[in-house]
C-alpha cells in the first residue's frame, strides 16, 4: 500500500503533507501536479516532512503526494560509465533532451539505455547453484572497463537455469532464472540499490597498496593507500579543484567517480571537455572511458546536494564488487554539509555548532566508513577498493570549523592547503607542515618492493631537510640570512630546491603534470645526494656560493619539466654532471 | 509586470520587519508574486516565502513602513515574479525592481521571464576560452578574463574599483570583432553618486545605447535589493542566449544585496549561520554568480563583474568568502597600494583568474603568455619576501639578488600595474612590459619559462 497525501506547507526544498500514514522514511515520493521527486525523512503522525530533489516553485498546498514504496535507489548496471548524472542519478544529457539549455522539472529518464546492447559472455552455467555476489557473466562496457555480471546482493540466490548463450542483449533481457525454494527469480544485467545502505563484502584488508597519482608532493610526502581516505581542505583559491582534477586524472585506478556537489558548473564542463581528450598512461585510452560525474551544481536543488554522495559512492561499491579499484572524489563535503544544514533548520532541530545539526559528526563517519579494501562477496575471488578523497571548503579559510574538524577525525590522509603558498604561487599548495599521512608506513613497503629499497629513508631525509628549514625560517625572519653558519644556509638552498624542483609541480604543464614513482625517486634522490655532495664540499672548504652557482642546480629544477617520463637516462646523466661539477669545485679554498 | 486577476485576501495577521503574514490563504502557491494594496490605493510588491495550514508568509520588497493591519489587502497574483523582455530595453534606465525609472513608457514585451531563472545543465555549457582585451594590463596580463566568466572584484570602502569596472566596460566593449556587445549594470544599494558615474561613463563611450541600467540606490527599499540582481540577469540571459549578444554584467555592491538578506532572514527568525548571515548564502549566491556562462550551439554569452566591498577589508568575511568559493576567480583591490597612489590598486597575489590557463597562449594571446606570468608572478612575491626582510636587517644586509628582486617589485608596481584610466594597452604591450620584468633578473633565477621563449624575448645580459 503506498501513501497518497496532500501538501499542507511548502518552504522552499522543505514540504509537509498529510494522510501519509502508510509512508516509510525515506521512501521516494512524487511531490504536487508536477510529480517533483523528494524523499521522507520525519514522519509525524500522519505529517511526513519531504525534502524535494527539484525547485518547488509554485507549488501549493492541496496538491497530491504519492508514495513509490521505494527508497532512494541507482540503477546499477552497464552504461554507467562517461555518463554525467544529477544527484538523484538522471544523466543531464537526458535531461537537456527534454528541457534544453535549462534544467526543468518533474522530468523522469532512466538511468541508462535499457534498449542497448551489450556482448554477454556467460561464466556461470546451467545447474551451477548461485549466491549473491556470484558472477554469472561478463560484458564490455567500455574498451576500459569490463563489466561482472553478478547476481545482486539482495537476491536470494538460488539454482541456475535458462542461462542464455553467449551473445548481444539489452538490460532488460532475462538472462537467467534463479530457483531456490519452488520460487523462480530472473536475473537481468541490472538491479536497484537503495543509497543509503552500503553493499555487502567478505571482508575487509588493510590498505598497504599506494594509490599512485604521479602529483609528487602525494605519492612523495603524503600518500594515499588505496581502499583509505583522504581530505583536501582550502579556502577558495588554493587549488583543491585542481588538485582533485589531477587525481582523477592520473590515478592508477579503474574507475573514478567524480561528484561535483554543490560547485562551479564550468568545472564539471571542463571534466566533460578534456577527459575523452585525455589518455589513461598506462592504457593509452580515453579517461572518459573509467570516469563517472555526478554532477549537483551550486545553483541546483539543495537537496539532492545531500543525495549525491550517496549516489556516488554506491556506483563506486558497485565496480569495487567487481574487483576493481575505484577512486571517488567528492567536491566539496562542506556543500553536502551545508545542505545537512538548511534541511535541518528547515525541520526546526536544535543546532550544534555553527548551525550544522548535531548528527554532522555522524553522518560523516558514516560515509567515509563506505571506503575500503575488501573482498567481495561470492565467487570467483575478487578484490577490489573504493578510495574517498573529499574536498572541504572551511569558512574563511579557518581549520577549526566543524567540517574540517570533524572530517578530521574520520580520515587519515590530510592534504592542508594554503593560501599563503597560493598567493605566492606554490601549487599544488599543500603544507607541508600541516599535512599528514597515516599511511606512510603500511606503503613503504610497496616502494621498497618495487621502487627503491632506499624509498623510505631518503624521503624522510627530504622531508628533515624541509623541517629543519622551517626552524631556521624563524631565525632568518629576525636576524637576517646573514646570522646563520655555511652548513644551515645550504640547508635553506636544499629546501628550496624540494620545494621548487620536488613540491611544486604545473598541472598545466605537458610534461609536468604526471610524474611516474620512478622519476619522482630519481628526482628525490638527486636532490639529497646534492645534499650530501655539498656538505662534503663545505667541509673541504668551497665557499657556499660556489655550491649555490653551480650549472646543476637551475637543470635539478627545471628536470620535472625538461625530462619526460620514458627519458630517465637523462636523469642518470643529471648525476653524472652532478658528481663532476661537484669534483670540480672541492679543494678550491677560499682566497681572502 | 502584469497583475492582472488572483485572489485577493484581506485578513493581515501579523506584519514584522519587511513580512506580512496573510491569513486565511487557501490558493497560494511557493514563491508566487503577490501586490499588497494599503487603504489610500498604494500597491507594493512581495512575494511567498512560505505557504502552509492555511497562512502565507509574503515577502515585500518595497518595505512594510505605512502598512496596518486593518488596511491592508494582499493579492495573489497566480505566477512567480517576471520580467517583460525585448530588444528595446537597451538604452534604458529601469528601477531596482525592473519599472522604467527614465520617464519613458514600459517597453513592448516580447516576452515575460521568470526573474529567478533555471540552473544551466553542465552538459549543455560550453567551456568559456574566448579571451577579453580589457586593455588593462594587469588583467590581460596575469588575471585574464574570459567570455561567460564570473570574475568579481574585491574591495574595500572608498577605492577605486568602481573606475576600473568602468574602464573594464567601456575598454571591453570597444575592441575586437563585430559581435554584437551588450553592458547590463546592476546598482544594487549603491550612493547615487556611484551609479551616476557609471551613467555618465557609459554615456561618454557610447556605450550607453548598447546598455541596460537598474538602479536600486541607497535610499531606495532595501528589501528590493534581492530583486535588482535577478532582473538584470535575467535581461542579460535574454541578451545572450536569444539574441545573440556578449553581455558584460556589473553588479556592485553585493554586500549590500547580501545584507538585505540577512534582513529577511533574521526577521524570519533562521537559525544564523557566520556573522548572522543566513545558512543559505552560499546557495543564494551561486543561484546569481552560476547564471553567468556560455551554452552550446547558442552565440552569446554572460560575462559577470560583481563587485563588492569588504567589511574592514577583510577577504574571510562571509560575503567575500562564499563568493570566492563560488566565482572563477577574484580580482582584489588593495589598501596600500591605494595609499601609495597606485592605479589600478590591484594586489596581484590575492587575486586570480581561474579561466586564465584557458584563454591564453598560442591561438589567442600569444604562446609563452602562461610561463612569463608565472614567472612574474613568483618574482613578486619574491620582492615582497625581500621588501620584508629590508625592513629589518635593512638594504645594507640585502644580497645582490635580493637587490634584484627589490627593482623587480619597484617595476612591477610603476610600469606594469600603474596606467591612467583612459589608457587602453594592446596584450602585446602588456607582454613586453612583462618580460622587461623578467628580465631584471639573471637567467639562472628564471625557472619557470621554457629555454625557448627565454631565447626568444630575455632582454636581460
Amino acid at each position: 500500500m503506498t501513501a497518497q497525501g496532500r501538501i499542507v506547507w511548502v518552504s522552499g526544498p522543505a514540504v509537509r503533507a498529510d494522510g501519509m500514514s502508510d509512508a516509510k522514511m525515506y521512501e521516494t515520493v512524487s511531490v504536487g501536479n508536477s510529480k517533483l521527486v523528494g524523499e521522507v525523512i520525519r514522519l509525524t503522525g500522519d505529517v511526513a516532512f519531504i525534502q524535494v530533489y527539484e525547485s518547488t516553485s509554485g507549488l501549493k498546498p492541496g496538491e497530491p503526494v504519492v508514495g513509490t514504496g521505494n527508497p532512494l535507489s541507482v540503477l546499477l548496471g552497464p552504461g554507467i560509465i562517461g555518463q554525467l548524472y544529477d544527484g538523484i542519478q538522471r544523466p543531464l544529457k537526458e535531461l537537456s533532451k527534454a528541457s534544453g539549455s535549462f534544467i526543468g522539472r518533474g522530468i523522469t529518464t532512466t538511468p541508462v539505455d535499457m534498449v542497448k546492447k551489450y556482448h554477454f559472455v556467460p561464466t556461470a552455467s546451467n545447474g551451477d547453484e548461485v549466491l549473491p555476489g556470484n558472477v554469472i557473466g561478463t560484458v564490455q562496457e567500455t574498451d576500459l572497463i569490463e563489466h561482472s555480471i553478478m547476481v545482486p546482493p539482495n537476491h536470494p540466490g538460488g539454482k541456475i537455469s535458462n542461462l542464455v548463450s553467449e551473445g548481444d542483449y539489452n538490460l532488460e533481457t532475462e538472462l537467467a532464472t534463479v530457483e531456490k525454494d519452488g520460487q523462480n527469480v530472473p536475473l537481468k544485467m541490472y538491479h536497484r540499490w537503495p543509497v543509503r545502505k552500503p553493499r555487502p563484502y567478505l571482508k575487509r584488508y588493510d590498505a598497504t597498496v599506494p594509490l599512485l597519482t604521479g602529483q609528487r608532493v602525494i605519492d612523495t610526502f603524503f600518500p594515499i593507500a588505496k581502499g583509505g581516505t583522504g581530505s583536501i581542505p582550502g579556502a577558495f583559491g588554493t587549488g583543491k579543484t585542481v588538485t582533485l582534477h589531477q587525481i582523477a586524472k592520473w590515478a592508477d585506478s579503474q574507475v573514478v567517480v567524480y561528484i561535483g556537489c554543490g560547485e562551479r558548473g564550468n568545472e564539471m564542463t571542463e571534466v566533460l571537455v578534456e577527459f575523452p581528450h585525455l589518455k589513461d598512461p598506462r592504457s593509452g585510452k580515453p579517461l572518459m572511458d573509467r570516469t563517472v560525474l555526478v554532477a549537483n551544481t551550486s545553483n541546483m536543488p539543495v537537496a539532492a546536494r545531500e543525495a549525491s554522495i550517496y549516489t556516488g559512492v554506491t556506483i563506486a561499491e558497485y565496480y569495487r564488487d567487481m574487483g576493481k579499484d575505484v577512486v571517488l572524489v567528492a567536491d566539496s563535503t562542506s556543500r553536502w554539509a551545508e545542505a545537512l544544514r538548511e534541511m535541518s533548520g528547515r525541520l526546526e532541530e536544535m543546532p550544534a555548532e555553527e548551525g550544522y545539526p548535531s548528527y554532522l559528526a555522524s553522518r560523516l563517519a558514516e560515509f567515509y566508513e563506505r571506503a575500503g579494501r575488501v573482498r567481495a562477496a561470492g565467487s570467483p575471488d575478487r578484490d577490489g577498493s573504493v578510495t574517498l578523497i573529499g574536498a572541504v571548503s572551511p569558512s574563511g579559510g579557518d581549520f577549526t570549523e566543524p567540517v574540517t574538524t570533524h572530517t578530521m577525525r574520520f580520515i587519515k590522509t590530510f592534504w592542508a592547503l594554503d593560501a599563503k603558498l597560493a598567493y605566492s604561487r606554490h601549487y599544488p599548495s599543500i603544507n607541508w607542515m600541516n599535512s599528514y599521512s597515516g599511511y606512510l608506513g603500511d606503503i613503504a613497503k610497496w616502494w621498497g618492493e618495487n621502487i627503491s629499497e632506499d624509498w623510505f629513508s631518503i624521503r624522510n631525509e627530504a622531508y628533515g631537510i624541509l623541517q629543519r628549514e622551517d626552524t631556521l625560517k624563524e631565525i632568518v625572519k629576525l636576524l637576517g640570512p646573514d646570522a646563520l653558519p655555511d652548513e644551515e644556509k645550504l640547508i635553506l638552498e636544499i629546501a628550496r630546491m624540494v620545494k621548487i624542483g620536488l613540491l611544486q609541480q604545473n598541472s598545466f604543464d605537458d610534461v609536468d603534470t604526471y610524474c611516474s614513482p620512478e622519476k619522482q625517486f630519481k628526482l628525490l634522490k638527486l636532490v639529497v645526494d646534492f645534499y650530501k655532495l655539498g656538505q662534503q664540499s663545505l667541509k673541504e672548504g668551497t665557499p657556499l656560493a660556489s655550491i649555490r652557482e653551480l650549472p646543476v642546480v637551475t637543470s635539478l629544477l627545471k628536470a620535472r619539466m625538461d625530462i619526460k617520463d620514458d627519458e630517465m637516462p637523462k636523469l642518470d646523466k643529471l648525476e653524472n654532471d652532478m658528481k663532476e661539477q661537484f669534483k670540480n669545485i672541492s679543494g678550491v679554498k677560499v682566497t681572502n | 509586470m502584469t497583475t492582472k486577476g488572483g485572489v485577493q485576501y484581506s485578513k493581515i495577521a501579523e506584519i514584522k520587519g519587511p513580512l506580512v503574514v496573510v491569513d486565511d490563504v487557501d490558493n497560494a502557491a511557493f514563491d508566487e508574486l503577490v501586490e499588497i494594496e494599503t487603504t489610500e490605493g498604494e500597491r507594493r510588491l512581495g512575494k511567498v516565502l512560505e505557504v502552509g495550514n492555511g497562512k502565507a508568509i509574503v515577502q515585500v520588497f518595497e518595505g512594510t513602513t505605512g502598512l496596518s493591519i486593518s488596511g491592508t489587502s494582499a493579492k495573489f497574483v497566480g505566477k512567480v515574479m517576471e520580467m517583460p523582455v525585448s530588444k528595446e530595453v537597451l538604452g534604458r534606465v529601469f528601477d531596482g525592481l525592473g519599472r522604467p525609472k527614465d520617464g519613458l513608457p514600459d517597453p513592448i514585451a516580447d516576452k515575460f521571464i521568470d526573474i529567478n531563472g533555471e540552473p544551466m545543465n553542465p552538459e549543455q555549457r560550453e567551456y568559456p576560452k574566448d579571451f577579453i582585451q580589457t586593455g588593462v594590463s594587469v588583467i590581460d596580463g596575469l588575471i585574464t578574463l574570459v567570455r561567460g566568466q564570473k570574475l568579481p572584484i574585491f574591495s574595500g570602502s572608498g577605492m577605486s574599483h568602481n573606475l576600473l569596472a568602468a574602464q573594464i566596460a567601456r575598454q571591453a566593449s570597444v575592441v575586437g570583432t563585430n559581435d554584437d556587445f551588450a553592458v547590463v549594470f546592476a546598482a544594487i544599494g549603491v550612493q547615487y553618486s556611484e551609479a551616476e558615474y557609471f551613467r555618465r561613463s557609459l554615456e561618454e563611450s557610447g556605450a550607453l545605447k548598447r546598455s541596460v541600467l537598474f538602479l536600486n540606490t541607497a535610499d531606495d527599499p532595501a528589501i528590493e535589493r534581492i530583486i535588482t540582481p535577478r532582473v538584470a540577469l535575467t535581461v542579460a540571459e535574454y541578451l545572450a542566449f536569444e539574441l545573440g549578444m556578449h553581455v558584460l554584467v556589473i553588479l556592485t555592491d553585493m554586500t549590500n544585496y547580501a545584507e538585505a538578506l540577512r534582513e529577511i532572514s533574521a526577521a524570519r527568525e533562521e537559525v544564523p549561520g557566520r556573522k548572522g548571515y543566513p545558512g543559505y548564502l552560499y546557495t543564494d549566491l551561486s543561484t546569481l554568480y552560476e547564471r553567468a556562462g556560455k551554452l552550446n550551439g547558442r552565440k552569446g554569452s554572460v560575462t559577470q563583474i560583481p563587485i563588492l566591498s569588504m567589511p574592514s577589508d577583510d577577504i574571510t568575511h562571509p560575503i567575500p568568502d562564499l563568493t570566492g568559493y563560488i566565482t572563477e576567480g577574484q580580482i582584489v583591490v588593495g589598501r596600500d597600494l591605494f595609499r601609495q597612489g597606485v592605479y589600478p590598486p590591484i594586489n596581484i597575489l590575492m587575486s586570480l583568474s581561474r579561466l586564465m590557463k584557458d584563454g591564453i597562449g598560442e591561438g589567442s594571446t600569444r604562446e609563452d603568455h602562461a610561463e612569463v606570468a608565472n614567472q612574474v608572478y613568483d618574482a613578486y612575491s619574491r620582492a615582497q619576501e625581500v621588501r620584508a626582510l629590508a625592513g629589518i636587517v635593512g638594504k645594507a644586509g640585502l644580497t645582490e639578488i635580493d637587490l634584484k628582486y627589490m627593482d623587480v617589485g619597484d617595476v612591477f608596481e610603476k610600469e606594469f600595474l600603474t596606467q591612467a584610466t583612459d589608457e587602453n594597452r594592446t596584450i602585446e604591450e602588456t607582454l613586453a612590459i612583462l618580460w622587461k620584468i623578467v628580465s631584471k633578473l639573471p637567467k639562472n633565477e628564471i625557472t619557470k619559462i621554457k629555454d625557448k621563449y627565454v631565447d626568444q624575448y630575455y632582454q636581460g645580459e
